[in-house]
C-alpha cells in the first residue's frame, strides 16, 4: 500500500537561475525530476526560475512558472501570492538553498505556514556552517579537517599560525569553492581573506591535506531510515583541486574493500545524524599511505556530483529524491531502469565511467591557466567504457577542444615539471608527454599527487601509440589494432600514427572484423533483465545487448559538453525536437554525452547513446541502428559541424541539405550568395597571409573584425583597431582552424544589432521572431541582452529583415530552424551571419511567443504540413528581455568588458508589461543590484561622455552622489554636475577608487572603458576588476548604461509585477 | 602488450566459448561458473571458502587495481583474507589490470593466484557471460590454456565440497569466558573476527563434529560451498540442539541447514545472489538493507514449519534472506552481516545474537 507522509497539494520549486561556472544545466535535470515527480503525485507545482532556457520552465512541466529573480524579495512575494503548503530547497543548487536558509531565518516560511520538504532547514545550516558542521562530526566521533572558523582577519591569521601553513581557506555558503583556496603564508591568507570576507561573515582556515585521495559519496535515505549509497566516486586530481575541476571516475578505482566500506558507513551514520531525507553528496580525503580520512563536507541538496552519478549509474536520483521527500520509503519505489526491482539497492557498474570537465580559459587573457581549489571550468562530458583507457580517451574527444584523444596532440610544454607539479587545464596531456619523456611513473607522482595507477593507465595508451608508429596501416596487425581500439584509440589516431586516413582506418578494421558492441546501463550488472534505454559503445566487448529491430528510427545529435557560447538553450531544442518526434510516432535516438542535460535522462527518447558526437561514432550508431535519417540542427556547432561529413559518408540528413548548410556555414561560398541576391554585407576578403590582410584593412580603413570560418561563440574573433593589433590577432585566429582561412571584414561602429530566428519548410519562412540588441554591434549576440519585440527598430528595418530572410531561406531551400544577425545604421541592413541550426535564442523566442519554434520545425523537418504562423510584433501585450550571465567573479583576473569574444556564461529571460519592467527584473536575475545612493562614474572618451551627460543628469535628478574619477569629474563640472574626485588605483593616493569600493561606499560602478590609451586601460581594469570581486554592480556598455538609468528612473522595485508566463501569454 | 599474450577461453557447458587471455597460473580447470557483481574486494571474494569449486566472473571490469595485502596475521587469522589460501578454481575478468597501487599492496593479483596455482582469464565479455548465466542458469564450465582442452567438465555440487574446506581438527581462539561453538562448513574469516571484537572465544569444530554434546553459550553454523543437502551429519547434528534452547545462527549455507533441520525445504537458485548490492527487507517493518551475499541455494520459506517464520526477504526476488524461530533463539541469514567484502548495514545481528546468549 503508497501511503504519502504529508497532505501536500501545492508545492512551489525553487530554480538555480543563470547557467555560471559552478552552477550549471545540472539543476534544469534536477529540477525537471523533481517536478515531474511531484506532478506523478497529482501535486500542483509552481516554479520559480528566470533561465528561460531550461526544460524544467517548459509549459508541460510546472503548472506555473515565474521567470524572475531568485532572491528572496521576489520569492516572499510569489509566497504570498500563490500561497503554497510545501517548498522544495534541494533542487535548484546553492541558489535555491541560500533562499531557502533565508527564508527561514526571515520567519516567512512558518509565518506563511510553509512546510520545508526533505531535509530539514537545521540541518542544512548544520552542513552550510563549517563550524556547526565540525561540531556535529565531532559529537559521531568523526573526522575533520583540523579547522577553524573567523569572522575577522586577525581571527583568521591567528588561526592559520595555530594550524600551520600552508592552510586551506574556505568560504561558507559558497557555490563551486568560490574564494576558497590555498594560502602558504601570511599575506597571501590576508589577500584572500579581504576578498572573502566581502561576500561572506564567515570563512574557515583548515588543515591542508596535500596529495590525499579525494571521494565522493552519494547517499539517499528515505523517513524510515533506510538508507543507501548510490554511486562512489574518486579524483583523479587529489585534494587542493576543486572537484568540479577533477577528472572523476566511477565508481572507485584505488580503494581496497574495506576502505571503501568505512567511508561507505561513515558516509551513512552522518547522513542519519544530521536527518537527511532526500539526497546528499559526502566528500571525503583519504589518506594515500595508510585508511585514516577526513570528511571535506556534506551537501544537502541535489548537486553537479549527484548529476553525474545518477548519469552515471542510471540511478535516477533526482526523481527518487522527491519521492523520498513526499513520504514514500525506498522499497516502495520501482526501479525505473529495470521495472522489475525496487529502488532500494545500490547500483552496481560493470563500465568504468570517467567525468572530464571543459575549460575555456583561453578566452580571457588575463585568467591563470592553473587549476585549484576554485572552480573555473565551465561544463563537463561524461565517457563510459569498459576499460579506464577506453573511457579517458572518449571523454577527451567528447571535450571538443580539438583533441584526438590523449595522445596525437599537437601540444608541445616548455617545463614538463613545472606543468605536472602546478596542474593545468592540459595537466592530462602533460602526464602522457612526461612518459613519452621517460619520466618514471613514481617521479610523475611525486610531482602530480595523481595516483599511480591512473599513471599506468596513461602509460599503457603511450606504449600502445609507440606500438602503433612502427607500422604502416597496411602491414598494422589485427591484434594490435583491436588492441588500440580497446584501448579507446579513435579511427582518426591511428590514422595519424599511421599516416593513413580515417576512412582507411575505418575500412581497414571493418574487414578485419573490428567493431564496436552496444552495451546497456542497467543499474545491476546484468543480474536482472533490464528495459533500458540507457546505450553506450565499447570495443571491449563480443555481443550486442540489442537487437536492433526497430523501425521508423531517428537520431537527434546533442550539444556535448556546455561551454561558453553553447549551452543548455542546445538540450531544449534537442529535448523538443525528441518530444515532437514522439509525438509524430517515430522511435527517437539521442546521442550525446553530457550528464548536466535532461536530453539525457532516462525518460527523455526512446533510445539514449551516452557516447562521442564523433564522425566516426555516429557512423557506427548508424551502421547499427540503420535509422531513417538524423537531424543535426538541434544541437549547436558541434553536429552542425558534422552535417557534411555524415552526408559525405551517406548518413541521410534530415532538414536542410548539408550541402546548403556547407554554403551558409562557409563565409566565402555564403557571401558569394549574398551578392548574387543583391543582400548588403560588410566588405570583407579571406586572406591566408598577412601582408594580404593588412592591404585589405588599410583599403577598408580600420577598425576591422577577424575572424575564421566555422565559429560559435566567436573563438578567437577579434576586432582589430591598428596595424599592430591585426597581426596579433591574425596569429590567434590561424591556430583555430587550419583548414579554414582567415576572413577580415570591416566593422560598422555605432549601427545597432538585430537577429531572426526562424523556421521554415522547403525554403518557405513559416514562423519567425526579430530581437534587437540594446548593445551597439561589437558586443557578441551571446553576451547582448534582447529584446522582443524590438521597441527601438524602424519598421523599415523591420521590413528589410524579413525580405532578406526570405530570399536566404529560398536560395537556400532551409527545412528547419535558422538563425540569421544583422547590423542596421539608419535604415541600412546588412548580413553578419547565418546558421542552418537552431541558436541561443530560440528557447526565448519560443517561450516569449508562446510558439514552439523547435517543435514547428521537427515537423516541418519530418515533412508534415503546418501552415504560416505570422504573429507580428505589435501582437504582444508584454516585452522579454534576455540578460547574459557573467561568472567573471570566478575567472580571476579577467576583465569584465564586452566584446566580439563571447564572455557571458548563461542567461536569464524576464517578462514585463513594459520594456523597463522586464529589463530591470532579467538584470535583478544576473545579480545587478539597484544603487541605493552612489555611482561611481568613468565614462570613457569624450563623445561617450556627452553620450552620457542626460542620463548623469536623470540621475542626479534622482538624488543620487557621484564619485567620479578625474577626467570624468572634470567633464561633469563643466557641464554642471557635481562629483567627488577619485584618484586612479595606480596613484596610489587618496581618496582612492579601490578604498571607496573596498570600504563599500560605492552602490553602482558605470565604467566605459577606452580602448585605446594602456595606462588608463589598466586603471579602468582594475577598477572594473575591483567592482567584481566585490560583488558591486558594474556596467560597462554605454548604451546598457544609459537604458538602465533610463528603467530605474521610470521604474521601481516596488513596481515590477509580480505575474507568472500564464498571466502574460 | 595483451596482442602478445597467451590466449585462453572459457567453454560454457552449452558449448559457448568466451576467448580472452591467461594471467596468474596458466592451467586448465573444470569447475561451476558463477558471477559476482560487487565492484571491489576481490582479495576477499577469491578467499571465500564458498566459492570452491567454482569458476568466478566478475562483472566489475576493472580488476587488480590495488593489487594484493600482505598475510599479516592477527589472533592466528589471515587479516586481509577470508581464508588460508585462495578457493575459486578460476577467475574470469574483462581488465585485468598488471600495475597495481596502493599502500598495503605487497604483490599483483596475477603474482598472487600464481602462488596458488589458480588461473584467470582477461578480455573476456564478461556482461555478454553474465547475461547467458542469468538467462540458462549456472553452467558447469573450464578454461582451456593455450587450446589444450584436456580436461572434462565437473559439476562440484555433487561432492561434499565442505568437507573439502572445513578444518579437520578442533581449532580455538582465546577471548573472553563467553564462548561459541563456530562449526565449520567453509567459514570466512570475517565471521570469527566478529565474535573475537566482541570479546568471545570460538571453538571452531569441523564440519562432521557433533557439536550438540559441546557445553556452550552459542552454536554458529557457518557459511560454506555447495548443496545444504550434502550435509547430512551437520543436519542431524542441529536437530538435536534445536530441542534445547542454547542460540544458534546460522550464515549462509548455515542458515540452509538450520532450515533443513527445522524440517523446510531448499532448492537451487537459477543463478544464485553473489554480490554487495542485495536489498533484504526485515519481514513486518519497513527496513531494507544492503547486504554482501554468495550462495546458489536457498531456503523455501513457504516450508518452514509453523514454530519458524520468514525474517527477510530479497526485494529484488523475494527469495527467503533469513529464518527466526518464534520462540527460541534461533536465527538464520542467508546473507552475510559480517559482509567482507560488502556494506556493514546488518552487522547489527552479531550484537542481536550475543544479546540472545547473554540472557
Amino acid at each position: 500500500m503508497r501511503v504519502r507522509r504529508f497532505n501536500i497539494k501545492k508545492v512551489l520549486v525553487l530554480g538555480s537561475g543563470a547557467i555560471q561556472i559552478g552552477q550549471a544545466g545540472e539543476f534544469d535535470y534536477s529540477g525537471s525530476q523533481a517536478i515531474k515527480a511531484l506532478k506523478e503525485e497529482g501535486i500542483e507545482t509552481v516554479l520559480i526560475n528566470p533561465n528561460i532556457a531550461t526544460i524544467q520552465t517548459s509549459d508541460h512541466l510546472a503548472d506555473k512558472v515565474y521567470f524572475l529573480p531568485l532572491d528572496i524579495y521576489f520569492v516572499e512575494k510569489i509566497i504570498a501570492k500563490e500561497k503554497p503548503d510545501g517548498i522544495l530547497l534541494g533542487f535548484g543548487g546553492q541558489t535555491a538553498l541560500n533562499v531557502g536558509v533565508e527564508l527561514s531565518e526571515k520567519g516567512i516560511l512558518q509565518e506563511q505556514d510553509i512546510k520545508v520538504l526533505g531535509t530539514p532547514i537545521s540541518a542544512i545550516q548544520k552542513t552550510e556552517d563549517r563550524d556547526l558542521f565540525v561540531k556535529e562530526l565531532e559529537e559521531m566521533h568523526l573526522k575533520a579537517p583540523v579547522s577553524q572558523a573567523v569572522n575577522g582577519i586577525e581571527e583568521a591569521v591567528r588561526a592559520a599560525e595555530r594550524i600551520t601553513y600552508p592552510v586551506m581557506c574556505r568560504v561558507a555558503y559558497a557555490l563551486g569553492g568560490l574564494g576558497s583556496g590555498v594560502v602558504h603564508n601570511q599575506a597571501e591568507l590576508i589577500a584572500l581573506a579581504k576578498k572573502a570576507f566581502a561576500f561572506t561573515k564567515q570563512i574557515s582556515i583548515e588543515e591542508y591535506l596535500e596529495g590525499w585521495k579525494e571521494l565522493e559519496y552519494e547517499i539517499v535515505r528515505d523517513s524510515y531510515n533506510n538508507c543507501i549509497v548510490v554511486c562512489s566516486m574518486e579524483n583523479a586530481d587529489p585534494m587542493g583541486i576543486h572537484t568540479g575541476e577533477s577528472i572523476v571516475v566511477a565508481p572507485v578505482q584505488t580503494l581496497k574493500a574495506s576502505e571503501n566500506f568505512k567511508l561507505r558507513s561513515i558516509a551513512i551514520k552522518v547522513a542519519r545524524h544530521l536527518g537527511i531525507i532526500g539526497e546528499c553528496n559526502i566528500q571525503f580525503a583519504l589518506d594515500p599511505h595508510s585508511e585514516d580520512y577526513r570528511i571535506i563536507e556534506l551537501n544537502a541538496r541535489l548537486s553537479r556530483s549527484s548529476a553525474l552519478a545518477s548519469k552515471a549509474t542510471g540511478y535516477p536520483l533526482a526523481f527518487i529524491a522527491t519521492k523520498l521527500i513526499l513520504g514514500y520509503g525506498l522499497t516502495e519505489i520501482d526501479n525505473m531502469i529495470t521495472k522489475e526491482t525496487s529502488a532500494c539497492f545500490e547500483p552496481a557498474l560493470d563500465y568504468v565511467v570517467v567525468k572530464y570537465p571543459r575549460w575555456d580559459l583561453q578566452k580571457f587573457p588575463n585568467v591563470s591557466l592553473h587549476i585549484g581549489s576554485e572552480m573555473k571550468s565551465v561544463g563537463e562530458v561524461m565517457a563510459i567504457a569498459r576499460t579506464f583507457e577506453e573511457a579517458i580517451q572518449k571523454s577527451i574527444r567528447m571535450l571538443d577542444i580539438g583533441m584526438n584523444g590523449l595522445v596525437c596532440n599537437s601540444l608541445t610544454f616548455d617545463d614538463l615539471e613545472k606543468e605536472l607539479m602546478e596542474p593545468t587545464d592540459k595537466r592530462m596531456f602533460a602526464i602522457a608527454e612526461a612518459i613519452k619523456h621517460g619520466y618514471s611513473i613514481d617521479r610523475i607522482y611525486r610531482l602530480s599527487k595523481v595516483d599511480p595507477w591512473f599513471l599506468y593507465k596513461i602509460r599503457n595508451i603511450v606504449e600502445i601509440e609507440k606500438e602503433l608508429a612502427r607500422y604502416t596501416l597496411e602491414d598494422l596487425p589485427a591484434s594490435l589494432l583491436k588492441e588500440a581500439k580497446e584501448k579507446g584509440f579513435s579511427d582518426l589516431q591511428l590514422a595519424k600514427i599511421t599516416k593513413s586516413t580515417e576512412q582507411a582506418v575505418r575500412e581497414t578494421r571493418k574487414s578485419q572484423g573490428i567493431i564496436p558492441f552496444v552495451k546497456q546501463i542497467d543499474t545491476l550488472a546484468a543480474e536482472y533483465p533490464a528495459k533500458t534505454n540507457y546505450l553506450y559503445l565499447t570495443y571491449n566487448g563480443t555481443e550486442d545487448d540489442l537487437a536492433f529491430d526497430e523501425e521508423r528510427q531517428v537520431i537527434v545529435l546533442g550539444g556535448g559538453a556546455y561551454r561558453i557560447g553553447s549551452s543548455v538553450e542546445f538540450d531544449w531544442c534537442c529535448v523538443n525536437a525528441v518530444m515532437t518526434l514522439k509525438e509524430l510516432s517515430y522511435r527517437t535516438i539521442m546521442l550525446n554525452n553530457n550528464p548536466e542535460t535532461v536530453s539525457t535522462d532516462y525518460d527523455t527518447c526512446d533510445k539514449l547513446y551516452f557516447d562521442e558526437l564523433t564522425l566516426e561514432r555516429v557512423l557506427d550508431i548508424c551502421e547499427k541502428e540503420n535509422p531513417l535519417g538524423v537531424i543535426v540542427s538541434m544541437g549547436g556547432q558541434i553536429p552542425n559541424n558534422l552535417a557534411l561529413p555524415l552526408h559525405n559518408a551517406g548518413v541521410q540528413i534530415l532538414g536542410t541539405s548539408p550541402l546548403d548548410i556547407d554554403r551558409a556555414e562557409s563565409r566565402h561560398k555564403f557571401s558569394q550568395l549574398l551578392d548574387t541576391l543583391g543582400i548588403a554585407q560588410p566588405e570583407w576578403k579571406e586572406s591566408t597571409t598577412i601582408a594580404e590582410a593588412e592591404a585589405f584593412a588599410s583599403r577598408v580603413e580600420y577598425p576591422v573584425l577577424v575572424r575564421p570560418s566555422y565559429v560559435l561563440s566567436g573563438a578567437a574573433m577579434s576586432i582589430a583597431l591598428s596595424k599592430e593589433e591585426l597581426k596579433d590577432y591574425l596569429k590567434i585566429a590561424s591556430e583555430v582552424n587550419e583548414e579554414h582561412p582567415v576572413v577580415i571584414s570591416k566593422f560598422i561602429t555605432g549601427a545597432k544589432e538585430i537577429e531572426i530566428d526562424a523556421v521554415a519548410k522547403e525554403g518557405e519562412l513559416c514562423c519567425y521572431a526579430i530581437s534587437e540588441h540594446i548593445e551597439n554591434a561589437g558586443v557578441h549576440s551571446g553576451d547582448a541582452t534582447m529584446v522582443l519585440p524590438p521597441q527601438r527598430t524602424y519598421l523599415e528595418t523591420m521590413r528589410k529583415i524579413k525580405m532578406i530572410s526570405r530570399k536566404i531561406a529560398k536560395s537556400l531551400n532551409i527545412t528547419g530552424p535558422f538563425n540569421m544577425q544583422f547590423i542596421a545604421k539608419d535604415n541600412d541592413v546588412q548580413v553578419i551571419e547565418c546558421n542552418l541550426r537552431s541558436s541561443r535564442s530560440f528557447p526565448f523566442v519560443s517561450k516569449v511567443f508562446k510558439i514552439n519554434f523547435i517543435d514547428l520545425a521537427t515537423r516541418m523537418i519530418m515533412g508534415e504540413n503546418v501552415s504560416p504562423i505570422d504573429r507580428s510584433a505589435f501582437d504582444l501585450d508584454y516585452v522579454g528581455v534576455k540578460a547574459p550571465q557573467f561568472s567573471f567573479i570566478r575567472l580571476k583576473g579577467s576583465d569584465p568588458t564586452l566584446g566580439v569574444d563571447m564572455a557571458s556564461t548563461g542567461e536569464v529571460a524576464c517578462l514585463g508589461d513594459d520594456f523597463n519592467e522586464a529589463f530591470l527584473k532579467s538584470l535583478i536575475s544576473v545579480g545587478f543590484r539597484l544603487p541605493k545612493k552612489t555611482i561611481l562614474l568613468s565614462t570613457g572618451p569624450v563623445d561617450s561622455k556627452a553620450d552620457f551627460l542626460h542620463s548623469t543628469r536623470i540621475l542626479e535628478e534622482m538624488g543620487f552622489e557621484f564619485y567620479a574619477t578625474k577626467g570624468t569629474a572634470e567633464f561633469m563640472a563643466a557641464n554642471g554636475i557635481e562629483a567627488e574626485v577619485l584618484n586612479w588605483p595606480l596613484e596610489n593616493k587618496e581618496p582612492n577608487v579601490f578604498s571607496y569600493l573596498s570600504d563599500g561606499k560605492i552602490d553602482l560602478v558605470i565604467n566605459i572603458p577606452k580602448n585605446i590609451e594602456k595606462e588608463e586601460l589598466d586603471n579602468d581594469y582594475l577598477i572594473r576588476r575591483k567592482a567584481v570581486d566585490l560583488n558591486i554592480t558594474l556596467i560597462t556598455n554605454l548604451q546598457l548604461a544609459k537604458r538602465f538609468v533610463e528603467a530605474i528612473h521610470k521604474t521601481s522595485l516596488a513596481a515590477l509585477k509580480i505575474k507568472s508566463w500564464h498571466e502574460y501569454v | 602488450m595483451d596482442h602478445k599474450r597467451h590466449m585462453a577461453k572459457l567453454v560454457l557447458e552449452d558449448g559457448s566459448i568466451f576467448p580472452g587471455y591467461t594471467f596468474g597460473s596458466k592451467r586448465s580447470v573444470a569447475g561451476e561458473v558463477v558471477f559476482n557483481t560487487g565492484m571491489i574486494g576481490y582479495p576477499e571474494s577469491l578467499t571465500d571458502p564458498s566459492y570452491h569449486g567454482q569458476i568466478l566472473t566478475l562483472t566489475y571490469p576493472l580488476i587488480g587495481n590495488y593489487g594484493v595485502p600482505g598475510e599479516k596475521k592477527e589472533n592466528n587469522l589471515f587479516t586481509y583474507f577470508e581464508s588460508d589460501r585462495i578457493h575459486v578454481e578460476g577467475l574470469v575478468v574483462a581488465d585485468y589490470s598488471a600495475d597495481y597501487s596502493h599502500w598495503n599492496a605487497e604483490k599483483s593479483l596475477s603474482e598472487w593466484m600464481k602462488q596458488h596455482h589458480v588461473v584467470g582469464v582477461s578480455g573476456v565479455d564478461t556482461r555478454a557471460l553474465t547475461k547467458k548465466l542469468r538467462e540458462k542458469g549456472t553452467m558447469l564450465g573450464k578454461i582451456v590454456c593455450d587450446d589444450k582442452d584436456d580436461i572434462s567438465l565437473e559439476d562440484p555440487n555433487k561432492r561434499n565440497l565442505v568437507s573439502e574446506v572445513s578444518f579437520k581438527e578442533p581449532f580455538v581462539y582465546e577471548k573472553g569466558s563467553t564462548k561459541v561453538v563456530l562449526v565449520d562448513c567453509g567459514v570466512k574469516n570475517s565471521i570469527i573476527r566478529a565474535f573475537l571484537e566482541r570479546n568471545l572465544t570460538v571453538i571452531r569444530v569441523p564440519w562432521n563434529y557433533d557439536f550438540s554434546k559441546e557445553k556452550t553459550d552459542g552454536i554458529v553454523i557457518s557459511n560454506g560451498p555447495g548443496d545444504p543437502k550434502q550435509c547430512l551429519t551437520i543436519i542431524e547434528n542441529l536437530k538435536r540442539v534445536l530441542s534445547g534452547n542454547i542460540p544458534i545462527l546460522g550464515i549462509c549455507l548455515g542458515s540452509q541447514l538450520l532450515g533443513l533441520a527445522a524440517g523446510a525445504d531448499t532448492y537451487k537458485l537459477k543463478f544464485g545472489h553473489r554480490g554487495q548490492n542485495q536489498p533484504c527487507e526485515e519481514i513486518g517493518t519497513r527496513r531494507c538493507y544492503i547486504t554482501s551475499q554468495n550462495h546458489g541455494y536457498a531456503v523455501d520459506s513457504a516450508t518452514l514449519p509453523q514454530d519458524w517464520r520468514e525474517w527477510f526477504c530479497n526485494t529484488n526476488d523475494q527469495t527467503n534472506e533469513g529464518i527466526i524461530h518464534i520462540s527460541k533463539p534461533f536465527f538464520g541469514t542467508q546473507f552475510h552481516p559480517e559482509a567482507s567484502p560488502g556494506p556493514d548495514d546488518t552487522e547489527f545481528l552479531f550484537d542481536m545474537f550475543l544479546r540472545a546468549i547473554s540472557k
